[in-house]
């Protein structure tokens, strides 16, 4: 079968219980945005999807991952599109206090190969997971935002308790260097509030949404250089506040003293750039996402250097 | 699609190399294509990374500001850095910092022609900050593993055992346009390990008295 092919049938049968449809009809759909107008493929299965769930009046929440258990079973390192329908094998690591009333649970799932935030909706009634606990899940949704994926327990969502247990791993890696460039973006920053877009404001301005009234955020877009390579790497609020002991409040009030956002991103490169850190985090498209990080201060070992510039 | 253009490394070298350099080149006729300048020991630096003790700051500016920093390696070799209205946030540092200083530099190599027809390579500054000892420590160790790295490469590449076909087209540069022994830089790296070695000799026996 084509990739349209798949991706059509896929589709017909998240929805074949609710519209009168073909599978040759959704196949039309995407044919049209993918080899008319050169969309992804990706997008032209969100973009028809949409367009169904709108026809049928349901919410995404409400679509299964199609008959019977047609997901594929996704480690959790492989988890790198957001809206995607897959079944997971994994420990929960951590149980995290929900911070609203419309999430029942929130924490951390963990397989040999990495771990995943998870949430479980109130409304989905759902059982409750329990920590240490290795369970197989199907039919949870991924989803992503700024790099970090998690994945959705829905009501569609089957859970099973597995008798086993998960020597948990890390797909984090590390990464060292001189930070040599503090990029444009970085600092006081202004986000979009529309639902699910969070994007950079840009004077004021959302490229999907006009103008608007941004939400203040923090994050440091940096390169780390240790003269061989270079790497990108992504500081979030938190990761921000830990590195330069600014929170959020007060790069706001120092950007309101100067009338300008601006000094926060100057006043993080005169504290930050030109030493040298380790980093750890996931890896997300060209950037490091920044977990942890230590500012490397301790005197290094010029002996053994010493030893090799002397014998070669 | 658009891709983003892979960015540069900063390269780590000791000042004496890196005012033996003078030989820059482009990859490609594009008008923004990066330029490179090419180090005695067959590496291409679009970009360096540089932590030292700044010595001298001077404006030698004729109708604005310019102003010339300048910074000293473990071997007494200097970097020599300039900075005008378009780095102003360099040349703002190098009109308030007050030598000695260690800083830390960020910035890409440039040559220029002297009145008596020599090149010589100075620093054009994208950042620079005022670090501590260890830092600076740090990136005298990183510098001379970075420079080995190269020599040996060098060396690997220019070994005579038969046709003496050099494969790396950025060694048959620097064979071709300096032909300087390598090992002056090993040298180089020895001394600024043994200034490390020194300084902490003394930092040690300071703790004892
Ligand atoms: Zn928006």
């Amino acid at each position: 079968m084509t990739d349209l092919r798949t991706q059509a049938t896929e589709i017909h049968e998240q929805f074949s219980d609710q519209l009168d449809i073909s599978v040759d009809d959704v196949e039309e759909r995407l044919d049209t945005l993918v080899n008319e107008y050169k969309v992804p493929l990706s997008e032209a299965r969100r973009s028809v999807t949409n367009t169904y769930l709108d026809e049928a009046g349901m919410e995404r929440d409400e679509l299964g991952g199609g008959a019977g258990s047609g997901n594929e079973q996704v480690e959790i390192a492989d988890v790198d599109a957001p809206e995607e329908w897959i079944d997971v094998t994994a420990k929960v690591t951590e149980l995290w206090d929900a911070t609203s009333d419309a999430v029942a649970q929130v924490g951390l799932l963990g397989d040999e190969t990495g771990t995943i935030k998870f949430t479980k909706w109130s409304k989905s009634d759902l059982p409750d997971l329990e920590e240490g606990k290795v369970y197989h899940l199907r039919n949870v949704v991924t989803d992503e935002y700024e790099g970090r994926y998690s994945v959705k327990l829905n009501r569609t969502t089957v859970i099973e308790e597995r008798d086993e247990d998960i020597e948990v791993g890390s797909d984090d890696v590390t990464v060292e260097g001189a930070l040599v460039d503090i990029q444009s973006g970085s600092g006081l920053i202004k986000r979009c509030p529309e639902e699910d877009c969070t994007r950079v404001l840009q004077n004021g301005r959302c490229n999907e949404h006009g103008e608007v009234e941004g939400e203040f955020d923090l994050r440091i877009k940096g390169v780390l250089d240790d003269g061989n390579e270079v790497h990108e790497i992504l500081f979030n609020k938190e990761a921000t506040e830990d590195l330069t002991g600014i929170t959020l409040e007060e790069a706001q009030e120092m950007a309101m003293d100067a009338l300008d956002t601006s000094v926060v991103a100057d006043e993080m490169r005169a504290d930050l750039l030109g030493k040298y850190y380790r980093i750890t985090g996931p890896t997300f498209r060209r950037y490091v996402l920044v977990d942890d990080v230590e500012q490397l201060s301790d005197p290094t070992d010029a002996e053994a250097v010493l030893i090799k510039a002397r014998s070669i | 699609m658009a891709t983003t253009p892979t960015r540069e490394v900063a390269r780590r070298v000791f000042a004496g190399e890196f005012n033996d350099a003078h030989y820059t080149f482009k990859e490609s006729d594009d008008e923004r294509a990066p330029v490179y300048l090419l180090l005695p020991t067959g590496e291409r630096a679009n970009r360096v990374f540089i932590v030292g003790t700044l010595m001298e700051t001077e404006d030698v500016g004729d109708d604005s500001e310019y102003w010339q920093g300048q910074v000293i390696d473990p071997n007494g070799d200097r970097y020599y850095m300039y900075a005008g209205q378009y780095q102003p946030d360099a040349a703002s540092m190098l009109r308030e910092l007050e030598p000695p200083a260690y800083i830390s530099v960020v910035g890409k190599p440039r040559t220029y022609e002297t009145d008596d027809g020599d090149v010589n390579v100075s620093v054009r500054p994208e950042s620079i900050t005022e670090v501590d000892a260890a830092t600076r420590d740090r990136w005298v160790v990183e510098t001379a593993e970075r420079t080995l790295e190269r020599i040996q490469h060098y060396q690997a590449e220019t070994d005579e055992d038969g046709d003496g076909a050099t494969v790396d087209e950025y060694v048959a540069m620097a064979q071709e346009e300096y032909d300087l022994p390598v090992e002056n830089y090993r040298r180089q790296v020895v001394e600024a390990l043994e200034s490390l070695e020194a300084e902490e000799g003394v930092a040690a026996e300071a703790g004892d008295a």
